[in-house]
C-alpha cells in the first residue's frame, strides 16, 4: 500500500526542494523530444499552458477540447485575480507568506512541498503573462496594481478588471496558437476524450470522440496529461460552464488512476442566489467585491420580513439595525475571511431566519459605504462589468440597491491524486490544474485556481514530464491496432448504444438535477453521518433508475448534444457516491468539508490531526466492490498546524 | 410568459435547412434565453408522452442543437441570431445574458445561426467558427517561449494604453460582428487582437507584421472587406470600438509601405 501512493516529496530545505529535485531529474535532449508524443485534454490555463510549452520544447503534442475552440475553456470566466509574491506593494509579502496563507487556508490538508513550489513559481508566472501582452491593471506610474483577497492580510492578487481568466487564457491561447503554426502543437477542437488506454500499466493514448460526426477515433501516445478541470457540476447546479465535467477523470480512475479527497469542494460564498425550478446555472460574482463591499442581514426579524413582502428596500434599513455578521465574528480579517468560512457564516445566518429574499436563501452584499468613500466613478472603475452583469440578470441596480448573494459549489479541491512530478497511480498518466489534489487541501484561497493551473503547466509539468519520457526514447510508438485500443473502442461503443437503447420516460437533465439534489443537501455545505448515507443509497436507486427509464434521442454517429450530457451523468452519478462515501469516512470538519458532528461550540470547524491527516486517495475496485482506500499521510515538517484564527 | 418560436432546422452541414415553428407556455420573466431553449428541448424530447408519472417512453422529438457552456457572458460559446440581431434585442450582452423579461408576452421570435460565409452551419443553431482560430494562429501572439522572459514591472506601461488594450482585449470571439455585418467581415474581431497587442511595448515590435499576417488570412478564409457600416461596434455584447479597426489599418499600412 505505500508502493501505491509514493508523493516523491524531494529531501531536504522547504525553499530548496524544488531546485534540487530540478537539478537532479532527467531531460531529454532535443533530438528525441522530436520522436515522443504527448497528448493533452483540456485547454484551460493548465492545458492550454502545458500543451504551448511543451510544444515549444520540441514534443509533438496533440491538444484536444470538447469546445469549438481552445478558448472557451471555463478558466476564461475566472474573474477576480491571480496571485504572486511579488510584494510590488512593500507590503512584506514574500513566498513564504503566499506558501503559509495557501497551507493555512487549505486548512492543513495540503502538502507542504508542493505549496511551497507553487508560491514559489507564482513571480514567473506574472512575468511571463506580462510578456505575452496580458492587460493586467496598472497605476499611473505605468506599474502593475494588486488588490487583496480572501485568507490574505498583503495585496498580491494581480487582475484585469473583472477578466482575469480570460486575459490569461487569451495569453495561454496566444501561446498555444503560435505552437500550432510552428505546427509543434495539433489541435483536436470539439473531441471528447471516453477512454484512457492502458498497456502493461502505463498511460499510452485515448479513445475520443469527435463531436461533430460522432467518428471514435483512437490516439496513441508516450505520455497523456489530463487538464480536464473539477467536477463541480455533479450538483447540476454550479458556478462551472454546462460543458464542464469530470468524465475524463472519472474514466482515468476506473482505469487505475487513484481519485483523492473527493468530498473536498469548495462553496463560494458570493454566487447569486437561485431564482426558481427552471434556472440551468449559478453566475458567481467574484470576490474581489469584498475588498470594498460589506456583508450583512438585518438584525431585527421584522426587517426580514417586510424585506421578503417587497414593504421596504434594503437601503431603508439604518446603520446600527444591521448585522455586519462577518465583521462581527472575525474582526481581523472582516468580509475577507476565506470562502468556507464566509458561506458557513452566511449559511448559519440563512438557517437562523435572517435570509433576506423570498427564499430565505440570500445575505446582502453592500458598496453604499465604498460609494460614499471613494465615490461611484471609482467603484464603477473597479467593478463595473460586474455590476452590469448583476443587473442584467438580476434587474436590480447594485449601485444604488445592495446585491444579493447566497453560497454555490464552484471548485473541486479533491481530484486525481498525484506525486510531486504531477504523475497519477497510472505512470505516464499525470494530471494538472483543477483536475488534480494537490495544492489547496481543504479549502482553495481564492486568486490561487489561476496560479496554480499556470503553474502547473507552465513550470512544473514540462520539467517533471521529461523524467518520465527520457526513459520511453528508446520505446517503439504503440500502434493503435494493439488490442488495448480494441477493446477500450468496443466498450464505449457499447455504452453510448446502452444509453440510447434505453427509450425511457426521463430526460438526462431531469435525472441530473435529482442528483444535484441529493447532493446539495447531503454532500454540500453541511454534512452528517445520517445523511451521507442515505444520500449513498439514494444515489445508487436513482442510478439505477437512470440506467432503465433515461430516454437520449438521436444517434451515435452524428452532433447529439443529448448524448454527450447523458454519458457524463452516468460518470456523475458514480463520482457522487464516491464523494459521499469520502465525505463519511472523513469524521471531521475541515475546510470546504463540514461534518456537524465536528464543530466547536460557537460553530467553527474541528479538524482532527490525530486521526485524519492524511490524503484520502481511492482506488477502483470493480463495478460492484467498494473502492479501496489508500492514506496519504501528510507531514508538516516546517509549518505547525494549528487552529485556524481570522478573528484576531 | 407564452411566445410562439421560429426556428432554424438544419440536420447538418450538407442538409437543406427551414423554419419550424414551435410554441411555448408558462415562461417566467427571469427565465435567460438559453434555459427557455432548455425547457423547449425537455418537451421536444418528451413530446407525445404522457404525463411524467406514467412510463410510456419518450417519443423523441428532435432537440434543437445550439451552442452554449458558461452561461455567464464569457466563453463566446453562445451565438444566436434572435429577431434579426445577434444576441438579441438587449444590448451589450451575449444570448446566455439575456432574459425573457425582454420580450413581450405572446411575442414571435425567429431564431437563426450565424448567417456567414466564414461560419457553415453544423447543425440547427450551431456554426464552425475554426476560422478564427484559423486567424489568431496566423500572427494572433506575441512571439515568446515560456521562461526567460524579463520581470513583469521592468517596462512600465502607460495606464491610458494598457487600459485601451484591455478594451480591445475584452472580445469573447463569439462572432457577432461578423454575422451582424453585411459583408460578413471579421475586421472588428482580427482588429481587436491587433489592436490589443499593438498598445503594448511587448506587442509593438511585431505589430506591422501581425498586422499583415492576420488580415491575410482573414481573406483567404473568405471573409468579406469592411465597408464601415459600425454595425459590429452596434451588435459586439463586450462594446468593442470600431477604433481598433482604424489602429489595425495603420499597422497594415505600415507593414505594405516597409515591403
Amino acid at each position: 500500500m505505500a508502493e501505491k501512493l509514493n508523493a516523491k516529496i524531494p529531501e531536504g530545505e522547504l525553499a530548496e526542494k524544488w531546485t534540487n529535485h530540478k537539478s537532479h531529474i532527467r531531460v531529454v535532449s532535443p533530438a528525441n523530444k522530436r520522436k515522443l508524443d504527448i497528448i493533452i485534454v483540456g485547454t484551460g490555463l493548465g492545458g492550454a499552458s502545458a500543451a504551448a510549452s511543451l510544444g515549444e520544447l520540441g514534443y509533438n503534442v496533440k491538444v484536444f477540447c470538447i469546445s469549438d475552440s481552445p478558448r472557451r475553456a471555463h478558466s476564461i470566466a475566472a474573474q477576480g485575480g491571480i496571485n504572486a509574491a511579488k510584494n510590488y506593494q512593500n507590503d512584506n509579502d514574500s513566498v513564504y507568506r503566499l506558501f503559509y496563507d495557501t497551507i493555512k487556508g487549505g486548512d492543513y490538508r495540503s502538502r507542504e512541498g508542493n505549496v511551497y513550489r507553487l508560491a514559489e513559481v507564482s513571480n514567473l508566472i506574472i512575468d511571463q503573462c506580462v510578456a505575452q501582452g496580458v492587460p493586467f491593471a496598472r497605476d499611473y506610474g505605468g506599474l502593475l496594481d494588486n488588490r487583496s483577497f480572501g485568507g490574505a492580510q498583503v495585496s498580491r492578487t494581480f487582475y484585469a478588471r473583472g477578466q482575469t481568466g480570460q486575459q490569461l487564457l487569451l495569453g495561454a491561447y496566444a501561446a498555444l496558437n503560435r505552437a500550432i503554426s510552428k505546427k509543434q502543437v495539433t489541435a483536436f477542437p470539439r473531441h471528447e476524450m471516453l477512454d484512457l488506454i492502458v498497456i502493461d500499466g502505463e498511460a499510452k493514448g485515448l479513445i475520443a470522440r469527435n463531436l461533430v460526426t460522432g467518428d471514435i477515433e483512437r490516439h496513441a501516445a508516450h505520455a497523456v496529461v489530463l487538464a480536464t478541470g473539477g467536477y463541480g457540476n455533479v450538483f447540476f447546479l454550479s458556478t462551472n460552464a454546462m460543458n464542464s465535467n469530470g468524465s475524463a477523470a472519472w474514466r482515468s480512475y476506473k482505469k487505475g488512476a487513484c481519485f483523492a479527497n473527493p468530498c473536498f469542494a469548495q462553496i463560494h460564498p458570493t454566487c447569486i442566489p437561485v431564482h426558481g425550478e427552471q434556472q440551468s446555472k449559478l453566475t458567481l460574482m467574484s470576490e474581489s467585491l469584498r475588498n470594498d463591499g460589506r456583508i450583512w442581514v438585518p438584525k431585527k426579524k421584522e426587517d426580514v420580513e417586510k424585506l421578503r413582502n417587497k414593504q421596504i428596500n434594503p437601503s431603508q434599513i439604518p446603520e446600527d439595525e444591521r448585522d455586519y455578521y462577518l465583521e462581527r465574528r472575525y474582526p481581523a480579517f472582516g468580509n475577507l475571511v476565506p470562502r468556507d468560512v464566509a458561506s458557513r457564516a452566511a449559511k448559519e445566518r440563512c438557517d437562523a431566519g435572517f435570509g433576506v429574499n423570498e427564499t430565505g436563501l440570500a445575505v446582502f452584499l453592500d458598496f453604499s459605504t465604498a460609494i460614499q468613500r471613494l465615490g461611484k466613478k471609482v467603484i464603477e472603475q473597479r467593478y463595473g462589468n460586474l455590476f452590469q452583469m448583476y443587473e442584467k440578470i438580476t434587474d436590480v441596480n447594485p449601485y444604488e440597491e445592495p446585491m444579493m448573494i447566497y453560497p454555490a459549489i464552484h471548485y473541486t479541491m479533491g481530484g486525481l491524486w498525484v506525486d510531486y512530478n504531477l504523475m497519477t497511480t497510472i505512470p505516464g498518466l499525470y494530471a494538472v490544474g483543477e483536475a488534480n489534489f494537490s495544492d489547496h487541501g481543504g479549502n482553495r484561497l481564492g486568486a490561487s485556481a489561476l496560479m496554480q493551473g499556470l503553474a502547473d503547466g507552465y513550470f512544473i509539468l514540462p520539467y517533471t514530464i521529461g523524467d518520465y519520457l527520457a526513459g520511453k526514447i528508446q520505446e517503439k510508438k504503440v500502434d493503435t491496432n494493439h488490442p488495448a485500443f480494441v477493446e477500450a473502442e468496443r466498450a464505449v461503443c457499447d455504452k453510448m448504444n446502452k444509453l440510447l437503447a434505453v427509450k425511457g420516460a426521463q430526460t438526462v437533465d431531469y435525472y441530473h438535477k435529482r442528483l444535484g439534489r441529493i447532493m446539495w443537501d447531503n454532500v454540500g455545505m453541511a454534512r452528517n453521518e445520517a445523511g451521507l448515507k442515505k444520500a449513498i443509497e439514494e444515489i445508487r436507486t436513482l442510478r439505477m433508475e437512470f440506467w432503465e427509464n433515461v430516454y437520449v434521442p438521436g444517434e451515435p454517429g452524428e452532433f447529439n448534444q443529448e448524448l454527450e450530457k447523458a454519458a457524463r451523468v452516468a460518470d456523475f452519478f458514480e463520482l457522487g457516491e464516491l464523494m459521499a462515501l469520502d465525505a463519511l469516512n472523513r469524521r471531521e470538519s475541515c475546510g470546504g468539508h463540514f461534518r456537524e458532528e465536528m464543530q466547536t461550540d460557537d460553530g467553527e470547524t474541528l479538524r482532527d490531526d490525530n486521526n485524519y491527516m492524511y490524503v484520502s486517495a481511492w482506488e477502483y475496485k470493480g463495478p460492484d466492490a467498494e473502492p479501496e482506500r489508500h492514506k496519504e499521510t501528510l507531514n508538516y515538517e516546517f509549518v505547525k498546524p494549528s487552529t485556524r484564527n481570522y478573528k484576531d | 410568459m407564452n411566445f410562439t418560436l421560429r426556428i432554424w432546422r438544419q440536420a447538418n452541414a450538407k442538409a437543406k435547412g427551414k423554419f419550424e415553428t414551435y410554441t411555448i407556455e408558462n415562461i417566467s420573466a427571469d427565465t435567460s434565453f438559453l434555459e427557455m431553449m432548455d425547457i423547449l428541448n425537455d418537451r421536444l424530447i418528451r413530446q407525445g408522452c404522457e404525463p411524467v408519472a406514467v412510463s410510456k417512453g419518450c417519443k423523441g422529438g428532435d432537440p434543437v442543437a445550439f451552442d452554449h457552456d458558461c452561461r455567464e457572458g464569457i466563453c463566446g460559446m453562445c451565438s444566436l441570431y434572435i429577431n434579426g440581431r445577434a444576441h438579441g434585442p438587449d444590448d451589450d450582452v451575449t444570448t446566455c445574458q439575456l432574459h425573457m423579461r425582454k420580450f413581450n408576452d405572446g411575442d414571435i421570435i425567429t431564431i437563426e445561426p450565424w448567417r456567414s460565409r466564414g461560419f457553415p452551419v453544423i447543425k440547427d443553431l450551431v456554426v464552425d467558427r475554426s476560422a478564427f482560430d484559423k486567424i489568431l494562429q496566423a500572427g494572433g501572439f506575441i512571439s515568446v517561449n515560456t521562461g526567460g522572459v524579463p520581470d513583469a514591472n521592468a517596462i512600465p506601461v502607460p495606464k491610458e494604453k494598457s487600459d485601451e488594450s484591455m478594451d480591445a482585449a475584452a472580445c469573447v470571439g463569439c462572432g457577432a460582428c461578423v454575422a451582424t455585418c453585411k459583408n460578413g467581415s471579421a475586421m472588428l474581431f482580427v482588429s481587436s487582437r491587433v489592436s490589443s497587442l499593438a498598445l503594448l511595448p511587448q506587442g509593438k515590435l511585431e505589430a506591422a507584421r501581425r498586422a499583415k499576417a492576420m488580415v491575410a488570412k482573414m481573406d483567404e478564409l473568405g471573409f468579406g472587406s469592411c465597408t464601415n457600416t459600425q454595425a459590429c461596434e452596434m451588435e459586439c455584447p463586450k462594446s468593442i470600438s470600431i477604433t481598433h479597426i482604424a489602429r489595425m489599418n495603420r499597422e497594415f499600412l505600415l507593414a505594405n509601405l516597409k515591403d
